[in-house]
């Protein structure tokens, strides 16, 4: 990795990486990314937010989706945990709620496959700062 | 979205659901089904919206209409209008503002958000792991436009945002910066103080957990302020995930020159260590985690001098909490008038607070100063868990007090809660309901004190231990008129007499529910009873005679052998000898026995 040499060099990373997601995000072909956020904090991974994150990784290559499964911090439902965020190409983020195995096959088979919803959305409570 | 058209989002979060959200449900499909829609439309359920006084709550996908108060009598309604005919119906919208465009649409209304993440605005976001997501997000361009000012001016822009510590003492976190860049030294440090050892309390862990470069970042900006270029966090070895994820941080900053030496071509030097404290809560006081640091014990000193002029091995330190640091990034990039636009009048900004305890939403959540506990409890947290009644909130940990149904409506910030007889402290909220007994929750956070104190100094280390007889014997229904007099006046010798924060504010918790829950302790000591039924000491385990059939097994399980009857008869408990363990009760397979 170069060295981040001045306010230039930093700018260029972040439009990279902006220009990366975006097209994940944005582009709505047939076989676009999905992406699976989880919560990994420690109540995340307390209530087996690890297990949920491997099974995604596995589950998606297994069934042939091809998922960007990525940790983060914590999401501030821990009444809810594990909770994990899924984004489909072209929608609004959704965060799921309670997800062990059976629900994530759930999310898998009827969400991401199918757009259907499935019980345990959150709805997300705060705004944050761009 | 795929198959279906159109989704029905129902809130099943207990407050919702105490208000019949299942019914409403089974109406909606039914509905749905008679009109041939069941294909287009799905029926969804959700978690907790946080807006339970309104509930139960209903949302319609892909137009983010939000219906409130909806009965099951509504669905036929809601689907004949909106989902057919496309018209929302309004009778059943959010009324409070007036445009009901924006009201309708939950996800750009202020409506239930009464949360801004600046602090948390990572934490559950971007990948911690990941530098590059960091600087996506404006990571590292704070610090580099800090070099395009002189470090005077960053101080000034602190001091004007009016960002105050969050560690607990809310002390002006630019006044702390100008005067540790007023000392002259050949090494100045900057300490981030990340012991976090308030029982309930998990705000800074998230932080560390959620975002750890935006706390590196601060700690840079903060050394080219005062003029320093070596950077500790002193953070509890009970955080190994954020420790982990704080080294992982440190590595890929240095990797890409964000830390070193010449950072972003500026000249500016500066790097960052950890140190590892075992998890005494009295380290988190500055001077103690400062001996403790120099691998002393960690006791505190008498201040002045103030780390800020002599501090880590006798040199110029500036001490900030992790939430204090992790606004300041946000603060430089969006100036210190966005800043100072939220919050009080002399409490800037948001403050983030664990909500635990009695909650349906336990969780960590950052609402602006003057947010009021109502909106808090009810609207974010989703009120008391089973429907039960609020009694009050521990606010500031073992420092703090509590706040009690009259504290509903006080907006929260610095100098409310310190009026209320509580504190800010460093966020934990333990939220309790009827059934918690108010003298036990002194007693359980003098008994914290007791462990906790360091022991340098009188009041602190015997008159803690003290306060804890008392309360002891009180909830045992020993205690006497008298002994209220005595809580009182020693918790005053201890607060006036301890040398740091933990002995001065030790006696609060036993003070606030000595001023707001007086009832409480009288109908200890007068009644001997607990009117929460929490105490054990005031309890009595009794055999119903009518129930109890004398299989004997009771006796049996009984480890002191106080239960005694024949075969075939109803036993008897001595409540002289019972020691109120329990096995009986857990014994009995006809529940003949019960407490009284
Ligand atoms: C007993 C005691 C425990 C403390 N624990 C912490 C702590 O865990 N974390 C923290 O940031 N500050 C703690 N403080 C406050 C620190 O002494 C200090 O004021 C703070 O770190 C300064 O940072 P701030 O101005 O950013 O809040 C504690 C103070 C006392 C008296
Ligand atoms: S007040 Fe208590 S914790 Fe603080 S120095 Fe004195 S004995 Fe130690
Ligand atoms: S276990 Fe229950 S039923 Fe049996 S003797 Fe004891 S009280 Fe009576």
């Amino acid at each position: 990795m170069a060295k981040v040499k001045s306010l230039t060099d930093l700018k260029k990373i972040k439009e990279n990486f902006q220009m990366k997601m975006d097209l994940i995000a944005k582009c709505d072909a047939p076989d676009s990314m999905f992406q699976v956020k989880i919560a990994m904090a420690t109540c995340g991974i307390a209530s087996g937010a690890k297990e949920v994150m491997n099974y995604f990784i596995e589950e998606c290559s297994k069934r042939g989706i091809l998922a960007l499964v990525t940790q983060t911090g914590c999401m501030g439902y821990c009444y809810a945990e594990p909770t994990i965020e899924v984004t489909l190409p072209g929608e609004e983020p959704i965060v799921f709620g309670d997800v062990d195995l059976k629900r994530a096959n759930e999310i898998i088979e009827k969400y991401i496959k199918n757009g259907e919803l499935v019980d345990g959305i959150i709805p997300v409570n705060y705004n944050t700062i761009d | 979205m795929g198959k279906y058209k159109m989704h029905i989002l129902i809130c099943s979060g207990a407050g919702c659901r105490a208000s019949a959200s299942e019914l409403i449900q089974n109406k909606f499909e039914l509905v749905l089904k008679a009109k041939g829609l069941e294909n287009e439309v799905q029926v969804v359920t959700t978690a907790c919206f946080g807006f339970c006084e309104k509930g139960p709550i209903v949302k319609i996908l892909p137009d983010n209409t939000f219906y409130i108060e909806v009965k099951p009598e509504d669905a036929e309604e809601i689907i004949e209008e909106h989902i057919i005919k496309g018209r929302q119906v309004s009778r059943l919208l959010y009324a409070a503002t007036i445009n009901k465009e924006v009201v309708s649409n939950a996800q750009n209304s202020g409506l239930h958000k009464k949360q801004i993440r600046v602090a948390l605005r990572n934490c559950g976001f971007i990948d911690p792991e990941n530098i590059e997501e960091y600087i996506a997000r404006d990571g590292y361009s704070a610090l580099g436009k800090c070099f395009e000012m002189l470090p005077q001016t960053v101080v000034d822009v602190i001091k004007e945002s009016g960002l105050r510590g969050r560690g607990g003492g809310g002390f002006p976190t630019g006044l702390k910066w100008e005067i540790a860049s007023k000392y002259k030294a050949d090494q100045k440090y900057v300490v981030c103080n990340a012991d976090e050892g308030d029982p309930g309390a998990f705000m800074d862990r998230s932080i560390l957990e959620g975002d750890p470069h935006s706390v590196l970042e601060a700690m840079a900006i903060c050394a080219y302020s005062i003029g320093a270029d070596q950077g500790i966090i002193y953070v509890r070895a009970e955080y190994p995930l954020a420790i982990e994820r704080l080294k992982v941080a440190i590595n890929q900053a240095r990797q890409y020159g964000l830390l070193g030496n010449d950072i972003l071509g500026s000249g500016f030097n500066f790097d960052v260590e950890m140190r590892y404290g075992a998890g005494a809560f009295v380290c988190g006081e500055e001077t103690a985690l400062i001996y403790s640091m120099e691998g002393l014990r960690g006791e505190p000193t008498i201040k002045p001098p103030f780390p800020t002029e002599s501090g880590y091995k006798g040199k110029p330190t500036n001490v900030n909490n992790v939430e204090t640091f992790a606004n300041i990034p946000v603060i430089i990039n969006k100036g210190a008038k966005w800043f100072s636009s939220i919050g009080t009048e002399k409490s800037k900004g948001t403050k983030v607070f664990a909500l635990a305890g009695n909650i349906n939403n336990v969780g960590l959540i950052e609402v602006p100063m003057g947010t009021t506990l109502r909106e808090v409890i009810y609207e974010i947290g989703g009120g008391i868990k089973d429907g039960k009644k609020f009694k009050a909130v521990q606010t500031g940990g073992p420092s703090g007090g509590c706040l009690t149904e009259k504290h509903l409506d006080t907006p929260i910030d610095f100098d409310n809660l310190l009026a209320a007889g509580s504190m800010m402290g460093s966020g934990g909220m333990i939220v309790m309901d009827e059934d918690d007994c108010m003298v036990s929750m002194a007693k359980f956070y003098i008994e914290f004190s007791v462990e906790e104190s360091c022991g340098k100094c009188t009041p602190c280390r015997i008159g803690n231990k003290r306060l804890y007889e008392i309360l002891d014997k009180i909830t045992k229904g020993e205690g006497t008129l008298n002994d209220l007099d005595l809580l009182r006046n020693l918790s005053g010798v201890i607060k006036d007499t301890s040398l740091c924060g933990l002995g001065q504010t030790s006696p609060n918790p036993v003070l606030s529910t000595l001023d707001n829950f007086y009832d409480e302790y009288i109908a200890h000591i007068v009644d001997h009873k607990c009117p929460a039924g929490r105490f054990k000491a005031l309890l009595q385990y009794a055999i119903n005679p009518e129930l109890c059939v004398g299989c004997t097994l009771c006796a049996k399980n009984c480890p002191v052998n106080c239960i005694s009857g024949e075969r075939k008869k109803a036993h008897v408990i001595d409540f002289e000898k019972c020691i109120k363990c329990g096995a009986c009760m857990d014994a009995c397979k006809f529940n003949a026995i019960s407490i009284q």
